[in-house]
């Protein structure tokens, strides 16, 4: 973003040296990530999977928390509603699983509609565990659902998996079979929706609304007195962050094509793991959430045969962090060396003063 | 040796400075005014002298001891009592309460218990019951002080006491000095008024753009002197 | 089916969901934090009872004496070592690291005394009950309530009329001012946490004594204690008691209704206290 007033040669600038050559790698890095489903293996595609959904989650839980002040302890409901509605569309009205996906993100984005006019009558730390009870209500309700299997859950019907969209496309394409056809169509789903995530959160946080949300965050009187609505911008960042983490919900079960109210709407493994990943990698930075990510993911590959010894050391890492770094890995190294690689801050540049 | 000297007393509040190697000393009984405009350092040398704002070990020295890296508690059970700027009575305690309160962490025997402090100020006694902050100002100015006291310091700061009141109450408030004294605690008090501060105190120091710009006997200093010191010897 | 008993052993249930809530209340009007870890604490207190039971050979009412003060030092030495530290402007510190806390009590318990479900001994008292005409009084249940009851009662006599509770007080006002009173405000923080931790000690108790426990269980507990907080009034313990029974007897009437429901009442109950009252049943003045 670039302002010029004519006369006196200042700009306001928000890009850097740093964050024009990261962009040019990032062009490259994800041109071939998009070919890589030619040549990698069914495994390696699966775990790249899983790292950008968590990457997407993780990036909307930072944009509700780290840029909206609004610590919410029940995003797992939006994953369960996006992939259960995913599920029941598939199921009862026999659609399609890949629209099913965009139905499902709006099925999250109309559960948050209720959801915020609860939530949002608590303040502060209250907020968050508001967000928790409403997540298990609305897991215990979809519990009660039969058509999609009640407490116990469903599969996906295997016609409807075996003739998602594009996957006999891509399975003559790079001559593999349906199964990983499918992976490969989530992957670059995934993929897609990380970087949609990302670069639309960058472009809100570069956006008048993004210093709108960054004065909110920080003084919500002093904001109000500048006639910045607080309550809107907080409603705007709570609905975007729903549709997001409703999608990728929906898009991370199209891959299971398995599903129970119990995994869909688990604390753990859908807002615990992402608090931790944003936590570790630096709260309120865009780039935090990658390094988080995959540390996170370094720490899962290592320790997961240790079982509950994992979870205690992700634990004592995030405490350990926000105890000694509480900007988190990336918020450090920032801090120290000044590189960003998305700068949202306004620098005055040229001009004399 | 004094009671209480500072020695190249510094503020900071982030970048700005507030306080610029501040010397001053108050001696065993003495009463000290510390004048000066707005924004001069006053309440900030205050806070420094009781512990809320960090300094150098030896910027303090109290009974031959550097407190000056004490914090705020370190230094009341040492003995420096301070009624704060704009009274701060607790809203969630009674009058007696936040009278008690003064003495919880250094009770000792003195001057200075619940009975005498009503006796300075028998209005609290009949307001002992309800809510601090249902009083008039003068009264929370008594409370404040009456719970400074219950400590019974050996210094007490005193911190714009007669900030805000009308005048007549501002003279109960003085008036109620003498005995203050008579109970052996020195005395630091801030205040705006001159014609105040010179009546109550032996000595004042005054201060501009944090430093001490004029110290002497309250009973000696000229008012051209003292006008130099607050706005400047230009002014 | 009997309302009147239903109703009756909801009341009596409310007064565990009120022991689950009080440390929580008193930790939040002190020093404004709300500790995410505090179901785990209560899970955790109720392996340390099951310890001791089965170390010492003791009655479960004995071994929560011996674990009260341990499990005030832990709740000291939490406070002091951890949370002071990220206490401040700033509420997300203090949530992420209780939740990380969370996460390493749930684990290390599934590691330690893996995910089995257990029981305290009640030996008699477990089925001993009182028969009053319609209603039938379980001992257990009826003690328990009587227990949130005397908590209570302690302590606001300990808040509103000791020395230590007006230090409590005086620092939840204005920890500045009060340190200018001699008062550690980290230190008070520390002995209410401890405070807490003890109260904890007695909601393990009845916890694991009433029913089946496992590692697992502690995030249910917190949310029923915040309900039960919220649907009071923050800073009323007595509120926090009827927010409590108010759960209890929601849940009571949803589980005799459809025993799946029983959760989800206790939720709707708490959704809409808090759509017509969002400040609670009973507010503090102020704040």
């Amino acid at each position: 973003m670039t302002t010029s007033t004519p006369e006196t040669g200042y700009r306001v600038e928000t890009r850097t040296r740093t964050s024009r050559v990261a962009g040019l790698a990032a062009i490259v890095l994800l041109a071939g990530l998009f070919v890589l489903p030619a040549f990698a293996s069914r495994g390696l595609i699966q775990d790249l999977f899983f790292i950008f959904t968590m990457l997407t989650l993780a990036q909307f839980w930072n944009l509700l928390a780290g840029y909206g002040g609004l610590v919410s302890v029940g995003q797992q409901a939006f994953v369960g509603i996006g992939a259960y509605a995913m599920f029941g569309a598939v199921i009862l009205w026999g659609l399609d699983p890949l629209p099913a996906i965009l139905l499902g993100g709006l099925a999250a984005l109309a559960l948050a509609v209720p959801f915020g006019f609860f939530a949002f009558r608590l303040q502060g730390a209250y907020f968050a565990i508001g967000t928790w009870v409403l997540a298990e209500v609305a897991r215990l309700v979809v519990a009660q659902w039969r058509a999609v299997g009640g407490g116990t859950g469903t599969s996906l019907p295997r016609q409807a998996t075996e003739t998602i969209a594009f996957t006999e496309t891509i399975a003559q394409l790079l001559d593999v079979r349906p199964a990983a056809a499918r992976d490969i169509l989530a992957y670059w789903l995934a993929l897609v929706l990380a970087i949609l995530a990302i670069g639309g959160i960058y472009w809100l946080l570069r956006s008048k609304r993004g210093l709108a949300l960054a004065a909110v965050r920080d003084n919500p009187q002093a904001a109000r007195s500048i006639g910045v609505d607080g309550q809107r911008v907080k409603w705007f960042v709570f609905l975007a962050a729903a549709l997001g983490t409703g999608l990728t919900g929906a898009l991370i079960y199209m891959q299971k094509a398995r599903i129970s109210p119990d995994a869909a709407f688990s604390l753990s493994d859908w807002t615990a793991y992402v608090i931790f990943i944003v936590v570790i990698g630096g709260i309120g930075t865009i780039e935090g959430p990658i390094i988080g990510v995959l540390v996170f993911f370094l720490l899962q590959t290592l320790l997961a045969q240790y079982g509950a010894w994992y979870l205690m050391i992700l634990g004592l890492v995030s405490i350990g962090v926000m105890l000694a770094a509480p900007r988190g890995l990336w918020g450090s190294f920032s801090h120290r060396t000044g590189i960003q690689l998305f700068p949202i801050r306004r620098r005055l540049t040229g001009g004399r003063l | 040796m004094a009671l209480l000297s500072t020695h190249g007393l510094t503020a900071h509040y982030g970048q700005f400075q507030a306080l610029f190697g501040v010397d001053i000393t108050l001696e065993r009984g003495e009463c000290v005014a510390i004048i000066g405009a707005n924004g001069a350092g006053k309440t900030t040398l205050l806070r420094a002298l009781a512990g809320v704002l960090p300094n150098r070990a030896d910027a303090i020295v109290y009974k031959g001891e550097p407190i000056g890296d004490r914090p705020a508690d370190a230094v009341l059970r040492r003995g420096i009592a301070m009624v704060p700027e704009g009274r701060k009575l607790f809203p969630s305690l009674t009058v007696e309460e936040n009278l008690l309160i003064g003495a919880h962490a250094r009770k000792l025997a003195g001057p200075w218990s619940l009975e005498a402090v009503y006796g300075l100020f028998p209005i609290l006694k009949e307001r002992r019951h309800g809510p601090g902050t249902a009083l008039s100002g003068g009264q929370q100015q008594m409370v404040a002080i009456g719970r400074a006291l219950m400590s019974n310091p050996d210094v007490l700061l005193c911190d714009e006491i007669s900030l805000g009141l009308a005048p007549v109450v501002i003279r109960d408030i003085y008036n109620a000095m003498p005995q203050i004294r008579a109970g052996g605690a020195a005395v630091i008090i801030v205040e705006q008024d001159i014609g105040q501060a010179l009546k109550v105190a032996d000595r004042v120091y005054c201060m501009m753009e944090g430093r001490v710009t004029l110290s002497g006997p309250a009973a000696g200093l000229s008012r051209e002197a003292i006008h130099n010191a607050y706005f400047g010897a230009a002014a | 089916m009997n309302w009147l008993d239903t109703i009756v052993q909801g009341i009596l249930l409310g007064g565990l969901y009120a022991l689950f809530a009080a440390g929580l209340s008193l930790v939040f009007g002190i020093m404004r934090l709300v500790n995410l870890a505090h179901g785990d604490l209560i899970v955790l207190g109720a392996y340390l009872i099951l310890l001791i039971v089965s170390l010492l050979g003791l009655s479960p009412f004995v071994a929560a004496l011996v674990a009260l003060p341990l499990m005030f030092g832990l709740g000291y030495g939490l406070q002091r070592v951890v949370l002071n530290r990220v206490l401040g402007e700033d509420i997300l510190p203090p949530l992420l690291v209780t939740f990380g806390i969370s996460v390493v009590l749930q684990n290390g318990l599934l590691q330690g005394a893996s995910a089995d479900t257990r029981r305290l001994p009640t030996g008699d008292i477990g089925v001993a009950s009182l028969n009053l005409g319609p209603v039938t009084i379980g001992v257990l249940p009826l003690l328990t309530f009587a227990s949130a009851v005397a908590v209570i009662v302690l302590l606001n006599h300990m808040f509103y009329h000791s020395a230590l509770g007006r230090s409590f007080r005086a620092t939840s006002d204005d920890p500045v001012t009060a340190s200018l009173m001699g008062i550690r405000p980290r230190m008070v923080f520390a002995q209410a946490t401890g405070i807490a931790m003890m109260i904890v000690t007695i909601a393990a108790l009845y916890l694991g004594m009433r029913a089946n426990f496992d590692p697992a269980i502690g995030p249910a507990r917190l949310v029923y204690a915040f309900e039960a907080v919220i649907i009071g009034g923050l800073g009323s313990l007595w509120g926090t008691l009827a927010g409590g029974v108010i759960i209890g007897v929601a849940q009571t009437m949803g589980a005799a209704i459809n025993p799946e429901w029983q959760i989800l009442s206790g939720h709707i109950a708490f959704l809409l206290v808090l759509l017509f009252k969002p400040r609670g049943l009973f507010p503090r003045a102020f704040d």
